[in-house]
């Protein structure tokens, strides 16, 4: 499923709001979370999960068709922990329906 | 700082002009209907942030880590976000040396 999927799904469910008001809303959503995990804040929604930033520390990395050493930034990766409830939703959904991907 | 639910209807209400009810309903289905999709098998992808992307895990072999005593894992579905390219960016730049 994609965003633009996401928004008609929504956007059904809200049907009293006009489609763009949605389309708005997600984008300002992710907007958002993005904004707040470059601040390095935390997100957390309650049931869904969490979003933190894992920071890795410099380091000397290798080439590996080379071998030669390559210094490496401090770098930071967004992490999302998934939530009790949706962990437990997800799992249960294992013996229902197959993968689609 | 922590965000939750709460502020993001917050920018919601205060950027789109929408009433404190709307925005609630959007921030809540939001997740709620990712959380959804992905109880159906489907991944669901939103492009500029990430994947939120299924794994079906085989059993294996664990151990209690506290006791030594072996236990074993069972089968289960997973899910794990994959961020994309422009969270990655933003958040290197901010973050980065």
């Amino acid at each position: 499923m994609t965003k633009s999927e996401l928004i008609d799904l929504i956007a059904r469910r809200q049907h009293q709001l006009p489609h763009k008001d949605i389309e708005l809303a997600v984008n300002l959503i992710i907007e958002t979370l993005s904004e707040a995990l470059a601040q390095d804040d935390r997100i957390e929604v309650r049931g869904f999960g969490s979003f933190t930033l894992h920071h890795r520390q410099p380091r000397i990395g290798r080439n590996p068709k080379t071998g030669e050493s390559v210094a490496l930034n401090r770098k930071s990766v967004p992490h999302f922990k998934p939530g009790k409830e949706l962990k437990e939703s997800i799992d249960a959904s294992r013996e229902r329906v197959p993968l689609v991907g | 700082m922590t965000i939750t639910k709460a502020e993001l209807s917050q920018t919601l209400a205060d950027t789109l002009g929408l009433n404190k009810r709307e925005s609630k309903e959007i921030v809540e289905d939001f997740f709620g209907q990712i959380g959804e999709i992905l109880q159906t098998g489907e991944d669901v992808k939103l492009s500029g942030f990430g994947n939120f992307e299924l794994r079906d895990k085989s059993p294996r072999p664990g151990r209690n880590p506290r006791t030594g005593e072996d236990v074993p894992i069972t089968a289960r579905r997973v899910v794990t976000f994959k961020p994309g390219q422009k969270l990655r960016a933003l958040v290197d730049q901010h973050q980065g040396v």
